[in-house]
Order: C-alpha cells, then structure tokens, then sequence
C-alpha cells in the first residue's frame, strides 16, 4: 500500500528512522541503572539455596558489622506492616520475603540496604539463614498425585495442589465426533519452561519523601499505571495513596512480558526507602533474573485431532497440565485463567474442539508471563501446528496442502471460531502462496527427495498460525477489574508542533516513532514534529500498558481517534478562517481547501495558530483531545512461515539453512520497524526450538540459571531472516491495524519443529520435544541405527 | 581492602581514582565517571553489553578490574560521536534499524567498530563471527550486520 502522505509528513507506509534511535547510538538512554539520587543507598538480596523448605533463624549480626550495611529487612520486618505477602495479578498471593517457608530455590529471603553495591553485596553473603530442608515436589503431574503433599499450607483448607480447571468448547459433541472419525492422531508434547532474558535485567530506583508522603518510583515495568494503582490498593493501609505515587518507567532494555509483574524486590526497595527515608535502589543481576522471575510457557498438552481419510479436520481435543510454580503469578486478564489458549483451533475450520487446562502449584519461581505472547497464544499453536502435521504424515499428504485444505475461506470472515472467537478477517491461502513462493516449496521437497535418497537429512518446516491479540474489549478484559482499554492525549501547540502521550509504554518497539506516524497520518503534521511521551505516571493518560501486542491495536486506536477530535476541531477554524462553511472544505493531509478552489486553502499549522490566536466565536480555545479506547474485538493477524533445516548425522545438530517468514498485520504503520518486530521474533522463536530451556532437577535446583546454561541464540546461530508480507485489514480498528510484536515468536517455534520432524519422518518420527538440542536429535537417530 | 591509584584515559580524557582491588572497570566507568552509556547485562561475560574498547581491542568491562586498566586507553559509546556527528557505523545502525530497544546497542558498536578497524570490508560471516559475544534479543541480529556493511561502505567511499 503507498503512503497517503509525503516523505515530509511521514504518516502510515513509511519507513521513518527512529526518533529514539540518536539517544540510544550515542550512550544516552535513561535505563534504570542510569538513574542516580543524592543519598541513595543499594539494596541486594538473600536468596534461598534450596527449593523448599523450613526457615529456622535469620541472623543478621554478622553482616550489619560490614562497614556501610545499615539494616537487613526480613520477613518478619514486612509482617509488621502486613507487606509481607502480595497479591499477584491473577488474584493469588506471593510472598515479599517469607517469615517461615521458602518455595523454591533463589526465593528472597531478605534484603540488605547498604551504602554502596559492593557493601549490599558483601552483606548478603554474611547474612545466615538456617534451613531445614523440605522434600520439594517438582513435577506438576507427581504435584497431581493423592499423597503429594499439599505445598500451599498457608492457604486455608487447601487440601492439593490444584490451583483451578479450565475448558471452552462443547466436550460432549467432540467426543462425539472423536469415535466416529476415519482418523485420531494424537501428541502429547511439552512447551517448557522459558525465559525471556532481556538483556536488561529488572530492578528500581524508590524515593521516598517522608515529609511530603510522596513516593517516586523508577521501574523497569511495562504497565506503570497498573503498578501505580497495585501500590496504593496493597500499601494504602500504610499510607501510600495514588495521588501520592508517581511510577516513572525510563527507557527499557527489553520486556517481552517479563517486566509486567511485581517482583518481591521492587517492593523491598520500596518499603525500604519508606522505612528509612532515602532513595533505594534494587538492580538484579542475571542470574537471579533467570532464577527467580519471569518465567513462561511450562504447559503440558495432550493433544488429538479427528478427521475424514483424507485429512479434512473435524475436531481437536487438547488436555493440558500447566505448572505455575508455587503461586500463579501470570500475568493474564482476570477471566482467562489459561489466557487465550482457547485460538488453539488456528487457521483450520472444523466443526468442534474441546481444550481443558488444569493448572498446579510446585516448587518453582512463581508464574508465567506472557513472554511475547497475548497470554497461552504460543502454547497453543505450538500444540495445534504441530500435531496438523502428524495428521499431514498419518494421511499422506503434504503438510502445506493438508493445511490449505483445512483453511478458513478467505470468504468466511468474520468467522466465528468453535472456542468462541470472531476472527476479524484473514487470507490464508494468499499467506500460504506467497511463502511457498519466496522459498521455492516445490524445488525444495525435490532437494530433500534426492537428499534423502543418499541419506543426508533435511526437512522443511511449514506453519500457518492465527493470532489473537489487542486486548482488549472491556466487556471480557480487565487486570484486577481494570478495564483494558487504552489512552491518548494529543495536545497541538500554536506553532503546530504536538506532544501526544500514551498510557503504554515502549520497550524497543519504537513508539515515539510510530505513535508519531499515527498522528501525522491524521493531522499531516510532519511526524518529525510530534514527541510522544509514556511512562510517567503524572503526565501520561493511564492506560494498561504494553505486552500482549496491544499497543497499536488499542493505543494506536486512541491516538488515532484523539487526532480526529482535533481535525474535526481544525475543520471549524480552518472554515472560519477561509470564510466559508465546514461543509465546502476538502481535507488532504495537512491541509484544508475550499472546494472548487483549492488555491484558497489553510494548512492545519495555520489552524494550530488560530486555536489560540483567532478561533472562531464562541469556541474554545485550544487545540487538544484525549481519547480513551476500547477496541470492539481483538485482533487477528496471521502468516505462514516455512523453514528448511540440515541435520548432522554425526552430532545431532540442527541448522536453520533459511527461514521465511510471510506476516499479515493489516495495515502497516512502519514496515522498517515491522520487519524489526519480525526478525526479533523470529530469533526468539528459534531461542525455544533449538537452544532455551529452564530445567529442575528432583531437588528443585534450576539447572538453567545463568547465560552459561540458558542459551540464548547469538548472532552465528541466528539465520539470514527473509521476511515478506500480505496486507488485509482489520475490519474494525481504526487504521485497520493489527498488532504483530509476538507473531514471529508464536510462529516460529512449530515451523522449526516441524522441519525437524519432517527431516526424520522417513524413519518413523511424529514429534520431537523443544527445544530440539543435539541429544535429544542424536538419540532418535541413534535408536534409527542412522547415527555417523 | 587495598586501595590503589590507577590513570586511565577515557574517551580521550585523563583521570586518576583511588579504586578498591575488586573494583570492576565497568562500574568504575558507569558509578565513578558517569559514563552511563556502557551497560550490564549478565554476571558471566556472555552477554557483552559492557564491551568497551581497551586500548583498541574489545573487552567485556564486567571482567576486567578497574586497576588492570591502569595506564590504559579507554574508549566508551559516548566517545564515538565527534564534531561532524554520529560515525558510519552509529549511522548504519540507523539507517538499518539495527537497534530496538538499544541496551545491547553500546557494546555491539563497540565490538563493530573494533572489528572494522582490524578488518575495513568484513563478510556477512565474518561480522557474526566478530559480534557472537555479544547478544541481542530484539533485533534477529540481520539489521546489525547490514548496520556494519554499511559503515564499511560508508567508510570505503571516502578512501
């Protein structure tokens, strides 16, 4: 599509440089380790060496005698204020520092406050706590088992460690459908435990004024005025009130998710600058980062499709076991307890699915996030793409043509969706098309015949998720009763320069450059003139905040809407300032005509100028407008992705030779910027394929804890990405937009998987568990007698 | 603990500090000079975030100590930019979005700009060899290599 506007204005279409780009380039950025206050003092924490267990005593003596150590906080300190356990976003609870009990292995223990990092450090390792060990239960299924012994004591009644049951979809008329069909197939497969390691870690800067009752906050957080809110509802019996609270989030090294919960150590720092009236600051390091939050995915699926003999779908059934760890510490919207599993039908239409998940407490870090992910969406694609293709291989047929035979016409949508969803609109087939292409399907499926025929192993990996995404609709979404809608104030100055803030906040993904192109596209001033601001609580209109790819599809939304407040608001100047009714005006970008004679025009700077120089009689002055949006659905991208991977037959090693990725967004703000999402995600959803995982051992020590075992994928390993895209429009947002921030990421995953499968299909192989390292590919080819 | 007097010369410019034995060169950089540019991504020199130039050859400043930079150059993201703006690799990093959210960005044009002064017309191959140390989770790494094409290209027109 080409841009409606010119290079100048620089609205939708265009590949505009990043504004934030410069600061970053140049050692400017403001992350929170930048941030430093007079008299701030380092906060560092004790972490517990065991996964469960009884605490016996805490001494702190030891460490207080450290020069430069003033206090150790624990437990039973917070106990004293009631802050010693905190509500998650999914109405469990976690503890800030325990006062008896620890749950998994690198739970805070306790915080020491100290003049200097290296003093907080060194008063860490003095600190002696007394464990008495506890046999942990780490296996969600053994979690399940009569005699296990119930984890969460101190909820009352408790008698297992089952947190709830979820289903959508009509189980009876599945199950029907299951025993008469031609065809079952059926795998069960693990989505494991991940971690988004961005590579800035979590941490904050709190600042409390004793003498106003005022407390700052720097975080690294996603949803600041969520935050902001959380405080006051935990804090205000202690005197923390919202009017009261400023949450500043700074530029973000990274958030994927990770960065939407509240971790314990933020609010140590807080209540340590409470108590001792000082600025603390909280940064972790890496391991504790990958050891104690922000894990995701962790769900165990039993997955079956019923078709006709020659592979039409008519039904899926998936069972699922989700392990949260000690407490469901997710960040989801409060009635979808398993997120948006429920898109696992994808691309396919089919006449019924039944999906159940069930989810249990361990001795693990409290969980998970929605790492690049609208909550459950990989975990469900993941399952659904995978076993499409073992029904591709059970019924003979390629598995680019069994999914083109089971798409959702293009003519059906909206479509309704056996699990309840409207998809708003979508091509697939145009998606299929266009990647076969770019890769050369069939000349590729004639190499691999060949290839196979002299015993190398290659495969060709083919996925056509659907997302879901935005959210999202009042009426099903909110986060502790907030409604997820979002926000913009867009604000014209006289000169007809802007400054539009947003209650989401960018973490990379270039907002005060899009944001910017969204209200150019609307009002044709140059992009380049508008600053857009988000994060700070004080300024910014309150919002939801950014994960789950709803930025553009709800605050995008709202500046849009709030640009056309004001163009409506222009139109009426613009007409008193040409002497001529609203109705004989034309509008092209920037610029308003008089009808028939569109030499007699006003620009709509001229318009800014008269808003507060020359407005009409009777009109207000000004030129600004907020909106607050509340998106009538989700919304729905899609794309196909195939990739070719070689296998070593002497290592087990995979290697992504090439990877395509075709992508339908809807209408694209910033294809630079696009495609920047895309590559991301993609190398994302390679990290989970081949390389990252957080494994326990029985004892519940995490075996994945530092980037010496948590592989995180480095530019040797990462492919040459070839992206391309379709475009088909949301029907119902208002630049027919779609997010597309974790499709790469969903997407990704399966289509590597498959490849792999396909590689060693020929030798009797239906699944293979990510990420696929090379043992566990030499072990098959091993037990195949075709291991070099 | 000891205390030693160490002379180091940062971006071009000479500074004398007391540092404690343990102290580690990028927090003597961040804390003590203010240089806030270099980051801190991981415990274990893997992420390379906190590359910075050590007498013109790359090193992760986590797992150096501030006194084995005693006598040292060192050279910091906020000493490439000089009066005529941004450096070709800077530029390429724009041009090629080779940056999202731009934590790692400091110590990849570090390590690049090493790399392009060893090496002036790099492959694809040999700029993912040169930048494996240092990790990117937003980007795919693809706009980072083309960001270093770039600038050799850039770099090469002038000669």
């Amino acid at each position: 599509m080409a841009p409606r506007t010119s290079a100048k204005i620089c609205g939708m279409g265009h590949s505009m440089k990043r504004k934030e780009d410069p600061r970053f380039l140049q050692g400017k950025g403001n992350y929170i380790d930048d941030f430093t206050l007079p008299g701030m003092l380092w906060l560092d924490i004790v972490r517990s060496p065991i996964a469960y267990g009884k605490i016996k005593n805490i001494d702190s003596s030891k460490a207080l005698e450290i020069p430069g150590v003033l206090a150790v906080l624990t437990g039973k300190d917070l106990e004293a204020y009631g802050l010693h356990w905190m509500p998650t976003l999914m109405s469990d609870t976690q503890m800030v520092l325990p006062t008896d009990t620890v749950m998994y292995q690198a739970q805070e223990v306790a915080g020491v406050i100290a003049t200097s990092r290296y003093a907080a450090a060194d008063g860490v390792a003095a600190v002696e706590v007394d464990y008495e060990p506890l046999k942990p239960v780490i296996d969600p299924f053994k979690a399940l088992e009569d005699d296990a012994p119930v984890l969460r004591t101190d909820k009352e009644g408790k008698t297992d460690n089952h947190i709830w049951h979820w289903e959508a979809g009509d189980k009876e008329a599945t199950d029907r459908i299951f025993e008469e069909a031609d065809v079952v197939v059926r795998e069960k497969m693990h989505v494991p435990r991940i971690h988004v390691a961005s590579i800035e870690t979590c941490g904050c800067l709190a600042d409390f004024n004793p003498v106003e009752g005022h407390l700052t906050v720097y975080m690294t957080t996603q949803a600041p005025h969520a935050i902001r809110t959380v405080l006051a509802l935990v804090a205000g019996h202690v005197g923390l009130s919202e009017e009261k609270i400023r949450v500043v989030s700074p530029d973000i090294g990274g958030g994927f998710g990770g960065k939407v919960p509240v971790y314990p150590g933020y609010v140590v720092a807080i209540a340590a600058s409470v108590v001792l009236g000082k600025p603390v600051k909280w940064i972790e390091d890496r391991m504790e980062n990958l050891q104690a939050d922000s894990f995701a995915r962790d769900y165990h699926m039993d997955a079956e499709i019923a078709a006709n003999a020659d592979g039409k779908i008519r039904a899926l059934r998936i069972k699922t076991i989700a392990d949260h760890g000690y407490s469901d510490a997710q960040a989801a919207p409060s009635k979808w307890p398993a997120g948006l599993f429920s898109i696992c039908t994808g691309s396919y239409d089919m006449e019924q699915a039944y999906a159940e998940v069930d989810a249990v407490y361990t001795n693990k870090p409290p969980g998970g996030v929605a790492y690049r992910c609208s909550f459950r969406v990989t975990e469900a694609v993941h399952c659904m793409e995978r076993v499409v293709d073992t029904l591709a291989h059970k019924v003979g047929k390629d598995p680019a043509q069994l999914r083109e035979e089971n798409f959702i016409p293009k003519e059906a949508f909206p479509y309704q969706s056996p699990l309840g969803w409207e998809y708003d609109s979508g091509d697939y087939q145009a998606a299929m098309d266009k990647a076969k292409e770019m890769i050369g399907y069939d000349e590729l499926r004639a190499e691999q015949a060949e290839k196979r025929a002299r015993g190398e192993l290659m495969g060709i990996g083919v996925c056509s998720f659907t997302e879901v995404l935005g959210a999202g609709p009042s009426k099903d979404f909110d986060i502790l009763g907030i409604k997820m809608f979002d926000s913009a104030e867009v604000r014209v100055h006289p000169t007809g320069k802007a400054i539009a803030r947003f209650g989401t906040k960018s973490q990379g993904q270039g907002h005060e450059t899009t944001y910017a192109q969204i209200i150019a596209e609307e009002l044709g001033l140059p992009a380049a003139h508008v600053q857009v601001e988000e994060g700070d609580t004080d300024t910014a209109p309150y919002g939801l905040g950014t994960y789950a790819s709803r930025s553009t599809p709800t605050a995008g939304a709202a500046g849009a809407m709030a640009a056309r407040q004001i163009r409506d608001k222009a139109a009426k100047i613009a007409a008193h300032l040409l002497e001529v009714s609203e109705e004989d005006l034309d509008w092209e970008p920037g610029t308003f005509s008089v009808k028939g004679a569109p030499d007699k025009s006003v620009s709509i700077q001229d318009c800014a100028f008269a808003a507060y120089t020359n407005m009409p009689p009777g009109m207000e002055p000004g030129l600004e407008a907020t909106n607050y949006y509340d998106p009538p659905n989700l919304t729905f991208p899609f794309g196909t992705y195939i990739c070719v991977v070689d296998i070593d037959r002497g290592t087990g090693e995979v290697t992504v030779r090439r990877f395509v990725a075709v992508d339908d967004c809807g209408n694209i703000i910033n294809p630079m910027i696009v495609q920047g999402q895309i590559h991301g995600g993609l190398t994302q959803g390679i990290g989970p394929a081949l390389y990252e995982e957080i494994p326990y051992d029985e004892d519940g020590n995490n075996l994945a804890g530092s980037f010496m075992d948590y592989l995180v994928p480095t530019a040797v390993e990462t492919p040459a990405w070839e992206t391309g895209h379709t475009v088909t429009p949301s029907p119902h947002h208002p630049l027919g937009a779609k997010g597309v921030g974790e499709s790469a990421t969903v997407g990704a995953p399966p289509a590597i998987a498959n490849a792999v499968v396909d590689a060693l299909a020929h030798l009797g192989v239906t699944h293979v568990e990510i990420p696929i390292r090379p043992d566990r590919v030499w072990e098959i080819l091993r037990e195949k007698g075709v291991a070099e | 603990m000891a205390t030693h007097n160490i002379n180091v010369t940062v971006n071009g410019e000479a500074h004398a500090a007391a540092v404690d034995s343990r102290l580690l060169l990028v927090h003597l950089i961040r804390d003590d000079l203010a240089l806030t540019g270099t980051h801190i991504g991981c415990d274990t020199t893997h992420c390379g975030a906190c590359t910075v130039l050590m007498d013109g050859v790359p090193v992760k400043s986590c797992t150096v100590l501030a006194v084995q930079a005693d006598g040292a150059e060192i050279g910091t993201v906020e000493g490439l930019a000089g009066a005529d703006g941004m450096t070709p690799l800077q530029e390429g990093f724009q041009e090629e979005h080779g940056l999202q959210c731009g934590f790692c960005t400091p110590g990849m044009l570090m390590t690049g700009t090493a790399l392009l002064e060893s090496n002036p017309n790099p492959s694809e191959a040999e700029i993912r060899e040169a930048i494996s140390g240092n990790l990117c989770r937003c980007t795919g790494y693809v706009n980072i290599v083309k960001a270093v094409e770039y600038a050799a290209a850039k770099t090469g027109e002038g000669d």
